[in-house]
Formats: C-alpha cells, structure tokens, sequence
C-alpha cells in the first residue's frame, strides 16, 4: 500500500504560468507560491483562470509557457499520471466518487496497484490501520450513495491522503455542505496542515472561508494575477476590489417594510409526493407565502426541495393535499398560471426553463407568444410581434445575445439566466416560485438578478426562494424554512436568523 | 408406480426439466448482457448474435464432426459482434440502443443467409449428464438429463458475482459502469472497458446459440431462437444486473416456457398454445410490474443509456 499518512507536506510555485487557446489567453504570467505546509486560498469569478491553473498544475492542460517548481525544483509534468507520482492530488466540486460501490471499494480501486483478486479480509485490516491515523471517522462500508454529501466530501479528501498525496488543490470544497461540516472538513484540513502534513491550494469564492482558514490567498481576474497576500492583511472590501476591478455593482432595493395582513398568495396544505427515489415521499404540513415578502427555503440539496419544486410547476404528482394560489386549486396548468399570474424561476435555467436550441426570442416569448395583446387566443403566429417583444425584453434585462436569432445555448449562464428573468418577470407577477437562482453565476449577474427578485417583491409579489445558499437566502428572504428530509423542520422570521441554528436543522440534528 | 404413467405429477415435473433445458441460452444470454449493462452500454444485438452463434456452431459442428469445435466458433463469432458493436459505440453521438437493434437485424439475416445450407444435415449434440439415471421411471431420467452447459452456465453465474466484488477486473467494470468521469479521473478508459465488456457479453451470447442448435431444440432453423435475446435483455433488468438474480430469473423464464410443452407431455390437448406465450407474457408483465413513473430503477448502472 502506497499510503502512509506519515506524508510530508511539499511546496508548489508556479512561474509565468501562460495558457493560450487560440487567440484567446485564458491565463497570463501568473506565479503564485505555496510554501510547504501552508493553506492557499485562490480567489475569482467564473471564468476569472482559476481552474485553468489548477489544471495546468495537474497534467490536465499543457500550459504555453511557464514553469512549475516542486520544493524549489523545476519539475516537468505532462499529465494528471505524473502529477500524483509528485505527490500532487485534486479533489473536484463534483464527486469523483462511484456511488453504487462502498467507500472501501472506492479507496481499493482508486490505486495504482490493484491485485488481480482482491483480498478484502487483508485490505479491510489495512484500511482500518490507516483510518486510525486520519482526523475523520467514516463508515466505509456502505454504499458511497448512501453517505451525506458532508462524508463524501471528506471520503474524496481521504481518498488522496490514502493515495499518498501530500499537496491537495480542492475546488470549491464546501459548496454542497452545510455551514457545519464545511466549518468541520476545512478546520480538519487546516490541522493536518499546520501539522505540516499537506499543503493545500483552495479555489474558493466565500470570502468568510477564506479569512477563517487560509494562510495567503492569491487573486485572479481575466486571467491575470490582480493581488495576492497574507490574508490577515487583507479586508473583504479589498478582496472583492482585486477579484472584480472597477465594473459597477447592482445594488439591491431597500427592502419595503413587510405588511403582516397582507394576503396569503400562496398556500401549501398537507401536501404529499412521492420523492425521485419513490421510496420515501415529501410532505409539506403547512406553508404560506404573503404578497411583498420572500420566504426562504434552506436545505441540503437532495432532502426534496426540488421535488417541491416539481410540485409547484405541476411536473410531479402529488398523493394527497392542496395547492391553492389567491384562494383557488392550483393545478400548475398553462390556463391557470397565466389567470394566476404565477411565474417560475428554476435552477439550471438553460435545461429547465429553455428549449436550448431555439432561439433567444423564441424562448422569451414562450409565456405569450399565442396571445395578442387582450389576453386572446392567436391562431396565427407573429414572427415580428415575437422579434418586437423580445427586443425589448433584452434591452430592458440587458441580455448579452449575438443577436435575437441564436440559439439561447449559445449565452453565457448569466445570460441565460437574465433572458429568462426577462420572460417570467414581464407583466403583473404575483407568485414567483425561484429555485437556486444564481448557481454558477458570475459576481455582477448575482448582484443583478438578486435585485429584480428584491424589486419584484417590493413590487408586491409573493416570492418563495429555494436555495442551497445560505448567504443569498440571509440577504433576501423575510421569513426562512428548513427542509430536511422532505419536511419543513424549522422556521424563523429573518431578524432571529442564526446561522448556526439553520446549519444544525440543515444537518438534521433535532 | 406405474412407470410409464405418472399422471398429474408429470406436469411439476416437465416444467423442471424444461426449465433446466430452456432456461441455458437465457443465462448465458443474460450473464453477457449483465456485463455489457454493468459496463453502461446496452446491447440489444445480443438477438441476433444468438442466432449468428446457432448456425455458426451448427455449421461447424456438422463440417468439423466435433460439437464443441462448433461451440468455439459460436464464442468466437459472438466476441466478433460484441466488438464490433463496442466498436462503433465509442464514437461520439452514437446510441448504442439503435446500433444494436441494427446488429439484432443483421446478425439474424446473415445468419439465415448463411445457414441456408445447413438446415438439412445433422450435426453431433452435446453431451448431457444423465442425473436421473438413478431412477427407472422415464420422465424422471428425461427431467434430470441435465446438459453441461447448464453446469457451467451455473457455476459461471456464482463466479461473477464474485468477480464483480472481489477482483480489480470487476471493480473496473462497475466503476465505468456508474461513472464514466470517476473513471477518467482514475485513469481508466471507458471505451476499452466498455468495448471488452461487450465483446464478451457477446462470447457468451454465441454460447447461448451454440446450446439452442446443438443440444435443445437441438437443429438449426430460422425460426430457432424466437426472440429469446431480447428477453435475456429484459430479464437482465427484472434481475437488478445481478448474475445470481440473472440465474434465477433465467430458470424462472425456463420453466415459463416449458409450461405449453409440459401440459401437452400430459394430454393436455386443448389451449395449451396458451401456455407458449407464456414467457411472453411473464416478459409484459415483469416489465410492468418493475416499472414506475415516479422512481429510477434500483442498482441501475448510472452510465446507462436508459437510466441517464
């Protein structure tokens, strides 16, 4: 077994590191150091070089030019092979883990040397000596699927310890853990490498993680190295200046003073739905949304606020209860959303809520392109009346689009998230339903898109949010809830919010 | 007892016998599905290397006078089409769900062209262990004369589901099954998985056909498989892609399809055409028994064309 945790921590530097694809330089002359034993944060938005470099650094990308030094020597490394022969190790935002085999299968296979047949009486004793070294505890024998997203992340962790790595890049670790284990896995990593057993490159965009945890952060912006230094040096304000330049920011509405009496738009009652699973189901006892407030609904994702979701936009059958909107059974039919003036917002736009290969005009219009002008049925199609619409629409929502006629998967995320915004937001609107609305998306299409959901609840609709983060749902919401598998666990009014508290309902310990 | 009449207990009886000759092809069909699915591709062509597998082993055995000469060639040309689909599976935007639907069509068709001459002559069976030789009554005998294959078919089964936990070779098979990017991220290359996963799934598939024209029903004819291939497909789902469930489900379609024979063997004479559709019909209604709008199939490989 090629794993000790005996490891000790290497150093990485990199030296004019240059990546060009075609005309285009996704990273230019950027040299950061990592010394040996230390915690790096890489800061930056979407597209900013981050991964770019990472992946020059681990054998993905053949960088331009540049050069890599291990512990002060130059070191050549062709491919992802080479780079864990150097100890160098990388744990991806999305699993890499097989979900259908256990975590000791994961670990046996995920080496180099694999024995024809596998003596699992020999590997279990082996693997129970190494989990003794390591800082977490974690069933390894169940199914990798079964394990909550918080062990998984640290599994993968282990995972690279197991194989002998002793430099780790984490991509975005915590982005599907509760505020708890994201606190517990970086304070662990933290530990071994102030023990000086691993060095560690973070690629991160919270700020609040990296002053918590990091040692030095570096920032990247259009590929160029805009700051780095140590991060007791530094404020946000300064971070955010280095990672997003001069470029103005959409300020959000102040909030309009909630009106308590306000009518109830929508209400959920002793809904139940069968789950993706169909082993367990959702069951939401009682949830109401007043005109001119946002509720929040926080959660891990997979506890079924997407299944809510599916309910709410009548792509899933419920087994029992009611949905009503201003009073009347809501079946999420056509007819009745556009009576109701209910609009929705979900995640992963492009998939969800577009037809990907027709064109930015087309998709705008979907909610009323069979309409003229008094609400009647059209049985003839107007190109120009759609192009006219549209048009509109992508100046007032400021669309970046090649022009009207591209397909809309051709947008940026950004832009097609604005692009439907344009679409659900045109007209009175008096339910929007949103699910994780800025995921993926860069620092000023947040900003944006978090102020048309504030301006179109001052505006007096009713706004339910699902999101996975928690920061958005702590800016935006008047009223937040807990969903943990399938239930709505928890509630509090945004003034006595707690983090912490919300963390612990997330996790499901009470 | 009277040796010759048994009465009703002929009927038990019959259907185990002919669930331990009908269901051979099914298991050998279905344990190379099961690795070509646990792999995450599908190969519906498994129909027409079946019959590809019976006329080759036919032909050959009747040329070469050696019945396992002909099984080997079965293999040998079931591993043919199983690459051959693997191979054209890799590039980019193909669905492995028409290409072997395609394969089914012409693994038959050149199978009939080629066999053509061969429907007349007969060819040496293989061999059988007569188990039932203890007893002098011969339904009994007839019941328990079980063919090696079936033996290896069985123990083969047990092997698997091993190998699939215990051996780096089915570790590998599943990890590319679930999770094409794991894979990658190992090092592993799915398509060279994916196409000896196939290329075996089809071996066994010959071998599957070999069985049905050398030993039961025992000839070559057109007609010789009737769409067992894609049953095994079926019942690769119904077993949960595991080769002992794959087994029991094979015996479980065998006995289903010696019901017709066995009510006949009795004197049954009226409606036991029934009873020939019945394997059929166990097919519809596994297929909607396990089926559901609202839930992802359990222990579905997660690369799988139809479960992604």
């Amino acid at each position: 077994m090629s794993a000790i945790t005996g490891n000790k921590a290497v150093g990485v530097e990199t030296i004019g590191m240059s990546m060009r694809f075609g005309a285009f330089t996704a990273l230019g002359d950027v040299s950061i150091k990592v010394p040996a034993g230390s915690f790096h944060a890489l800061l930056g938005e979407n597209g900013a070089g981050k991964s770019t470099l990472v992946k020059c650094m681990m054998g993905f990308y053949h960088p331009t030019a540049g050069d890599i030094l291990i512990e002060g020597r130059e070191v050549a490394i062709a491919s992802p092979r080479d780079a864990s022969a150097l100890g160098l190790g990388m744990v991806y935002q999305h699993f890499t883990l097989v979900p259908s085999l256990t975590g000791a299968e994961n670990l046996v296979i995920s080496r180099e040397k694999v024995p024809g047949v596998i003596d699992w009486r020999k590997e279990r004793g082996e693997l129970a000596k190494f989990m003794d070294r390591m800082p977490f505890k974690l069933p390894l024998d169940v199914k990798v699927a079964e394990l909550a997203a918080g062990e998984k992340q640290k599994l993968e962790i282990i995972k690279q310890l197991y194989l002998g790595r002793s430099f780790l890049v984490l991509d975005e670790p915590t982005s599907v853990l509760t505020p708890g284990e994201a606190q517990e896995v970086l304070g662990l990593v933290r530990a071994m490498t102030r023990a000086g057993a691993l060095t560690v490159l973070m690629i991160s965009h919270k700020f609040h993680e990296v002053t918590a945890f990091a040692d030095d952060v570096s920032v990247l912006r259009k590929g160029r190295l805009t700051g780095t230094g140590r991060v007791v040096d530094l404020d946000r304000k300064a971070m955010a200046a280095m990672m997003i330049g001069d470029q103005p920011i959409a300020v959000l509405d102040s909030r309009a003073e909630p009106r308590p009496d306000a009518e109830i738009v929508l209400e959920v009652k002793a809904l139940k739905a069968p789950d993706r699973t169909g082993l367990k189901s959702i069951r939401i006892e009682d949830l109401g949304v007043r005109a001119g407030e946002i509720v929040g609904i926080a959660g891990i994702s997979g506890n079924g606020q997407k299944e809510l979701l599916e309910v709410l936009a009548g792509q899933r059958p419920r087994d029992a209860g009611e949905i009503m909107v201003r009073g009347a059974a809501y079946a999420a039919t056509r007819a009745e959303a556009r009576a109701l003036n209910v609009r929705l917002i979900p995640e992963e736009p492009l998939k969800n809520a577009c037809a990907p290969k027709m064109t930015v005009a087309e998709n705008i219009s979907f909610r009323t392109f069979d309409i003229d002008g008094n609400g009647k049925p059209v049985s003839w199609i107007s190109a120009g009346a759609i192009r006219a619409f549209s048009a509109r629409l992508v100046e007032q929502f400021k669309v970046k689009t090649a022009s009207l006629a591209s397909p809309i998967a051709s947008l940026s995320g950004g832009n097609v998230q604005r692009a439907v915004l344009a679409r659900e937001l045109t007209g009175k609107v008096d339910l929007l339903i949103v699910s994780n609305p800025c995921f993926g998306l860069d620092f000023s299409a947040v900003a944006e898109i978090r102020a048309r959901i504030m301006q179109a609840r001052n505006a007096g609709a009713a706004v339910l949010l699902m999101s996975e983060d928690l920061d958005e749902l702590l800016e935006l919401s008047d009223r937040i809830f807990v969903m943990s598998d399938g239930a709505l666990v928890y509630e509090t009014p945004i003034a006595q919010a707690s983090v912490q508290t919300i963390g612990e309902h997330m996790a499901g310990h009470h | 007892m009277d040796a010759t009449g048994i009465g009703l207990w002929g009927v038990p009886l019959a259907i185990l016998g002919g669930a331990i000759r009908v269901s051979t092809p099914f298991i050998f069909v279905s344990l190379g599905e099961a690795i070509t699915e646990r792999s995450g591709r599908i190969n519906l062509g498994l129909e027409g290397t079946l019959v590809f597998g019976a006329m080759t082993a036919y032909a050959v055995a009747v040329m070469t006078n050696s019945p396992w000469l002909g099984l080997l060639a079965a293999a040998a040309a079931g591993l043919c089409f199983g690459l051959f689909h693997g191979w054209i599976c890799k590039f980019p935007k193909v669905n492995d769900i028409a290409i072997g639907i395609a394969l089914m069509l012409f693994g038959s068709g050149l199978a009939f062209f080629f066999g053509k001459p061969f429907i007349k002559p007969k060819a040496p069976n293989l061999p059988a262990i007569p188990f039932g030789a203890w007893s002098d009554i011969p339904q009994v005998q007839a019941a328990l004369d079980v063919n090696v294959l079936f033996l290896i078919g069985a123990v083969l089964s047990l092997v698997l589901w091993w190998a699939f936990r215990n051996t780096r070779a089915g570790l590998i098979v599943r990890v590319v099954g679930d999770s094409s990017d794991a894979a990658r991220a190992m090092g592993l290359n799915p398509n060279t998985v994916r196409l000896i996963a196939t290329g075996v799934g089809g071996a066994l598939a010959g071998i599957g056909g070999a069985y049905l024209s050398l030993y039961y029903p025992g000839s070559w004819t057109e007609r010789i498989s009737s769409g067992q291939g894609l049953m095994a497909v079926a019942l690769v789902i119904f077993a949960h892609w595991n080769p002992l469930g794959c087994f029991a489900a094979a015996l479980l379609f065998g006995g289903a399809g010696a019901l017709g024979p066995a009510l006949q063997s009795v004197g049954v004479t009226q409606g036991y055409y029934l009873f020939y559709a019945a394997p059929y019909i166990l097919t519809l209604i596994i297929m909607i028994a396990t089926s559901s709008p609202t839930r992802s199939l359990a222990g579905a490989p997660g690369e799988l064309s139809i479960t992604r």
